[in-house]
């Protein structure tokens, strides 16, 4: 047991080492520039971070601006995952509706979901709506390219078994497609909800915008607040190492099976 | 004979592979009675595979017909299939795996039926310390018995198996091959198997089935006279054994 903790211990300490060194490096240069503009000290930027319920600059709090931005990624990817597991299914299912879908869905792929933003803006307006559209957006592909993936790598033999016994095409769908695909749509889900994470900062840089993360460091950037900027900036990074850590620790526990079957 | 449990008449198909024709079958002809072993054994790429995903249902003749005696008055399958690779659901447990032929809207079955079936099914095939365990944790040999388990809980009237322990070592095989004989006499189940090993097939047999190769046809249905539990160190048998090993090269 305490061998165990010892190990964990020395592996997480090889992951903080280099972090620990940026950190330095950071505050060595800071000390020796002396500019707030360019680079804040670290115990400015851990007075804000300390203080996470406190107005922050006259406006939200850091706890609300995470919170609003918390909402709007969750709004967004699952909405994403709504329209984009049953679409997966189908086109991985059916190989003419891909061929009706495939060149739609290449095109819309590689166009970055904020230069959806003017048209976002002129159909739902300024504010949640259009900012749920973009996240949206970023986070429906990598959901259904995995769903579509996943469904493709389920093994025949499976589907046979399922066929021997006489399942009906929903049965087939329901209990071995689904499942079987499950582990792949799961890597899209993780990756989507860090793609989800990254527009929801780009969205709210957008003008119209009054709380969220993303504002707070294009409000703090127009004030030259850098100390604020940074304390932003590692949140956003906690909450993706959190989120990406979960998922993670889910598809060990979910997914055991994979890879031994 | 006693009435067949499975007739199949002129069973032909062919495959296509891009305009050129590639006859897997021409005609295959005979009859399994119940309570029948039979074995199916030929050379590689004799179609005997694709004779037994045919009457399993999992392709179509061209041409022939299977007659089942029983089973096909409703649309529940009569036959039940035994891969070679066991094909288990990964990310189900071993009970939820064995049941799920019955939970199909099918079968149309309460959950008690459900659970009684299961529960007989684990004590025969000596699985029910494993019955919440997911197949990766179980031996190769344990989980072709859930395989097995899991085909027998439809009570198919025949048990189509496709050579089911060729991936295993020899005496878990010997094992298994002792509890199919024990599952013909328990459940009197009809079964038809397809094997490359000419050992397996005197040792389980009524009769075994020879196709010749490519386009398979019968070439010889020899009837194994010999009483269980056999002994494959038996004079007779291993005469039995060579005769078959000689028909398959296509010398007898």
């Amino acid at each position: 047991m305490v061998l165990i903790l010892k190990q964990r211990i020395r592996e997480y300490g090889k992951g903080l080492a280099l972090i620990v060194i940026l950190l330095l490096v950071w505050e060595g240069i800071a000390l020796l520039i002396q500019n707030n503009y360019i680079l804040p000290r670290l115990g400015e930027i851990l007075a804000v971070l300390l203080q996470p319920a406190a107005p922050v600059l006259g406006g939200e709090s850091l706890i609300q601006n995470t919170i609003q931005s918390l909402k709007e990624v969750l709004a967004g990817f699952l909405c994403a995952a709504a329209i984009a597991i049953p679409f997966g299914l189908l086109i991985g299912w059916s190989k003419e509706v891909q061929k009706y879908l495939n060149p739609t869905i290449q095109i819309l792929r590689p166009v970055p979901p904020i230069a959806w933003m003017p048209f976002a803006i002129a159909w739902f307006g300024i504010g949640f709506n259009s900012i749920l559209f973009i996240i949206g957006m970023g986070a429906f592909f990598p959901i259904l390219i995995n769903t579509v993936d996943g469904v493709q790598g389920v093994r025949l033999r499976w589907i046979e078994v399922a066929e021997t016994f006489h399942a009906t095409t929903f049965e087939k769908l329901r209990t071995v497609i689904l499942p079987g695909a499950l582990p792949v749509i799961w890597t899209g889900l993780r990756v989507s909800f860090g793609v989800a994470w990254m527009c929801v900062v780009a969205a709210e840089m957008l003008p119209g915008t009054t709380a969220g993360l993303g504002y707070l460091i294009m409000y703090a950037y127009n004030l030259g607040q850098l100390q604020v900027i940074g304390a932003g900036m590692i949140i956003i990074g906690i909450i993706g190492l959190g989120a990406d850590t979960l998922f993670r620790a889910g598809q060990a526990r979910l997914f055991g099976w994979q890879g031994k079957e | 004979m006693m009435e067949p449990v499975l007739s199949l008449d002129g069973i032909t198909k062919t495959f296509w592979d891009s305009e050129k024709s590639c006859p897997a079958l021409a005609g295959v002809s005979f009859d399994v009675a119940a309570r029948e072993i039979v074995c199916i054994m030929g050379p590689s790429g004799c179609g005997k595979s694709t004779l037994l995903r045919i009457i399993g249902g999992l392709d179509y003749a061209d041409a022939g017909r299977i007659g089942q005696t029983s089973g096909n008055k409703d649309k529940k399958p009569s036959a039940a299939m035994v891969f070679q690779d066991h094909a288990l659901f990964p990310w189900l447990t071993v009970y939820e795996n064995i049941v799920y032929g019955l939970r199909l809207s099918v079968q149309n079955l309460p959950e008690e039926e459900i659970k009684k079936r299961a529960e007989s099914l684990l004590e025969l095939t000596h699985l029910n310390a494993f019955a919440l365990s997911y197949p990766h944790q179980l031996s190769g040999g344990m989980k072709q018995r859930a395989s097995v388990a899991r085909a027998l809980v439809i009570k198919p009237s025949v048990l189509l198996m496709d050579e089911p322990f060729s991936a295993l070592d020899t005496f878990t095989r010997r094992e298994l091959e002792d509890e199919v004989l024990r599952i013909r006499q328990d459940l009197k189940t009809t079964i038809l198997m397809v094997t490359h090993n000419p050992e397996e097939a005197v040792y389980l047999a009524d009769r075994i089935v020879i196709l010749s190769e490519r386009p398979g046809v019968v070439a010889a249905i020899l009837q194994v006279d010999l009483l269980y539990p056999r002994d494959p160190a038996d004079p007779a048998f291993i005469r039995i054994r060579e005769q078959v090993t000689r028909m398959i090269q296509g010398k007898a």
